[in-house]
């Protein structure tokens, strides 16, 4: 695991080394002289070799120190930064899965018990536009709606004006912490259509993945041999066809955590909302070298995190695999 | 068909009152776009409590499909049902999906081929267990743990405490089927229908698996319904044998007549299948030629006349209607056929 993480941080800095322009170019700004790029160049140590390069950074990475951002928020440390975001995009991230579990699960199963059905047609289609649709096209068009035009939501931002004490900064858990209901309800508002948008990806994928489960799941000589014992329907539903059925569910849970990331990106530019994917479409942008290493890192580092979580509630729902 | 079926029922009551009366019982699925096939047509046969009865045929004669209509275990959609199953005085055909769940499992329980698949991959064997009388005794889980740990030794599942809280891939294909076994009498069902139990085991494990079932229906004074294509398992352990061809019922005799006298040609050939111990290992024995591919219609002929050696012309243009012969110590023995194999033979 060490390993793979060490690699991608090579392949991540030679590669980012390799593009045109630079943070150099991007910080000097519109009027710019060779001399003063030189200068700046040399500051930030970019006239070394690269190899030179990259293990002053991989020494400095190994005590978080990333260095300074050069285009999200120039001058401030990336980490500072990136701790700063985390919450935001990690209160986003749940509720858009909790959004996409609790619609996708039980709309699965409904579509694969009435299969056919008007329902299984409604919501097979409507799972099919949430991959065919890109995310910035639903998001506008919430925004546009749902905000603008309703004025049900608050269009950007994470918070509004609102008297609001920070603790962790995870800003809904900090209302409910400190009691300020009316905090932690504005941030939820302000989650909501971001969180909806973010939701449509995984939704489609668990939805469609319950449903086939299920389907598959139905047609088992364990579920005959329940049904030949006279088990109540919601005991043969829970015990033993959603029990089987979460398998490929979970898995596909664990995968839709790193398309989570991407569909952030456009997300949280599109409703202003401060936390990593904004983070991440301005380094790219702004050519903020240091910002874009530590992303990149954290987003592999999560993968494998995910993966291990996704191994571990694997074997705690399949005894096969915890025996074998 | 009516005519038959209704002298069947007469001849088939007896002075005792049977557990189940299986009356003209047909199964058609329809699928669109296809011809409607009848899986089942028009079988009646008789059940009396602790009685073990037979159903034999080849694969694909209707044997799952008539088990299953009885327990009301066939697929929602896609097929229709007619005739009775009379339980105790009640038509389970009749009854709403909810009264015949309370029925199965506590009346009538069913053990099927595949014990593997048969069990829950992710559920504890205990669990298993208990969630049957916790349906229908009403017990906690705690009070069903020790009768099920009581139930798995009644099977012959060694050291039952630590295989409760094993997962059915932690046992092997016997015990597997020792469970599903302890599961389906767990209520003491008056009935118990075994669709080829062990068809799925290894040699030496059928012989104990059947040797199980017979001593436990004995003991417990439970009627049984054994489903096999292999008359061998019919003989130690069956009190009449009803011979399925084509979704009917071709013969019917009392164990030892059925051995001693076939008059069916398709019988007789099923006879002369089960392996000898002096035939040579793996020696694959099918001495009745064909497949059920090459069936007539029922409808104006024995389905069975292309695969038949005493077939006559009358075969091939009128059905043979199951008809009362002579014979028969205890059971009547009921024919369908045109030229049947003498009885000398
Ligand atoms: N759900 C079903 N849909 C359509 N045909 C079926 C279905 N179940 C069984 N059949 C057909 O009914 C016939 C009898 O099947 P079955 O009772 O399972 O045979 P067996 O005697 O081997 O148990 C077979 O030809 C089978 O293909
Ligand atoms: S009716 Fe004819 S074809 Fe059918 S089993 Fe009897 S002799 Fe053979
Ligand atoms: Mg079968």
């Amino acid at each position: 695991m060490v390993g793979v993480m060490l690699l991608l941080s090579l392949l991540l800095f030679v590669w980012l080394r390799s593009l045109p322009g630079g943070p150099a170019s991007a910080i000097c700004g519109d009027r710019c002289n060779p001399a003063k790029l030189a200068q700046i160049k040399k500051t930030l140590g970019l006239d070394d070799p690269v190899i030179v390069q990259y293990l002053n950074f991989l020494k400095r990475a190994v005590t978080g120190d990333f260095g300074v951002s050069t285009g999200v928020q120039p001058g401030r440390s990336s980490m500072e930064i990136f701790v700063e975001r985390l919450p935001a995009t990690i209160e986003l991230g749940v509720l858009a899965m909790i959004i996409a579990v609790a619609a996708g699960i039980p709309l699965g199963y409904l579509a694969a018990r009435r299969r056919g059905g008007i329902l299984d047609g409604l919501t097979l289609t409507s799972s099919l536009l949430g991959v065919a649709i890109p995310v910035f096209f639903t998001a506008f068009v919430l925004k546009y709606f749902f905000a603008v035009d309703w004025h049900l939501f608050p269009i950007s931002g994470r918070q509004g004006d609102i008297e609001a004490t920070r603790v962790t900064n995870f800003f809904v858990l900090d209302g409910l912490l400190t009691r300020e209901w009316d905090a932690a309800w504005d941030a939820l508002r302000h989650l909501i259509l971001p969180a909806v948008t973010l939701a449509t990806i995984p939704f489609s994928f668990v939805f469609r993945i319950t449903r086939a489960a299920v389907l598959d799941v139905l047609d088992e000589d364990y579920v005959r041999t329940a049904e030949a014992k006279g088990l109540s329907s919601k005991v043969i539903t829970r015990r033993h066809v959603l029990r089987n059925a979460m398998l490929p569910v979970v898995t596909i849970i664990g995968l839709q955590m790193g398309a989570l990331l991407g569909g952030a990106i456009l997300t949280e530019t599109v409703f202003g909302f401060p936390g990593l994917g904004d983070a991440l479409a301005r380094a790219f942008t702004g050519r903020d070298y240091s910002m874009l290493q530590l992303l990149i890192l954290m987003a592999a580092a999560t993968y494998v995190v995910v993966n291990l979580l996704v191994d571990i509630t694997y074997a705690y729902i399949d005894p096969r695999v915890r025996t074998r | 068909m009516t005519a038959t079926t209704t002298r069947t029922s007469r001849d088939a009551r007896t002075s005792r009152e049977p557990l189940l009366q299986v009356r003209d019982l047909s199964v058609t699925f329809r699928r669109s776009g296809e011809e409607p096939f009848h899986a089942v047509s028009g079988v009646s046969f008789d059940v009396q409590p602790g009685q073990t009865v037979g159903l034999v045929g080849e694969s694909g004669c209707g044997k799952s499909v008539t088990s299953l209509a009885i327990m009301g275990l066939l697929p929602k959609r896609g097929n229709t049902v007619t005739g009775e199953a009379v339980f105790e005085g009640t038509d389970l055909l009749k009854l709403s999906p909810k009264q015949m769940r309370d029925r199965r499992g506590r009346d009538v329980a069913m053990i099927f081929q595949d014990p593997l698949s048969s069990l829950n991959p992710v559920v504890p064997i205990g669990r298993q267990v208990t969630e049957v009388m916790e349906r229908h005794q009403g017990l906690s889980r705690k009070e069903a743990e020790p009768k099920a740990r009581e139930l798995l030794d009644k099977v012959g599942i060694p050291d039952p405490s630590r295989r409760l809280k094993e997962y059915p891939h932690q046992l092997s294909g016997g015990m597997r089927q020792r469970a599903l076994i302890a599961m389906a009498l767990a209520c003491a069902p008056r009935l118990l229908i075994a669709d080829e139990p062990t068809t799925a085991l290894d040699v030496t494990i059928q012989a104990q698996i059947l040797t199980l079932l017979k001593d436990l229906v004995q003991d417990s004074d439970t009627a049984l319904i054994m489903i096999t294509h292999d008359l061998g398992v019919v003989a130690g352990l069956c009190d009449e044998v009803n011979v399925l061809y084509g979704g009917r019922i071709v013969e019917r005799a009392d164990r030892h007549d059925l051995f001693a006298r076939p008059r069916h040609p398709y019988t007789h050939g099923l006879l002369a299948s089960i392996p000898r111990l002096d035939s040579a290992r793996g020696e694959r024995l099918n001495p009745v030629p064909g497949s059920v591919a090459d069936n007539l219609p029922w409808d104006h002929a024995c389905a069975f006349a292309p695969r038949c050696s005493n077939a006559v012309e009358a075969c091939r243009t009128t059905q043979p209607e199951l008809e009362r012969i002579e014979g028969g110590v205890e059971t009547p023995r009921l024919l369908r056929c045109h030229n049947p194999i003498s009885e000398e033979a």
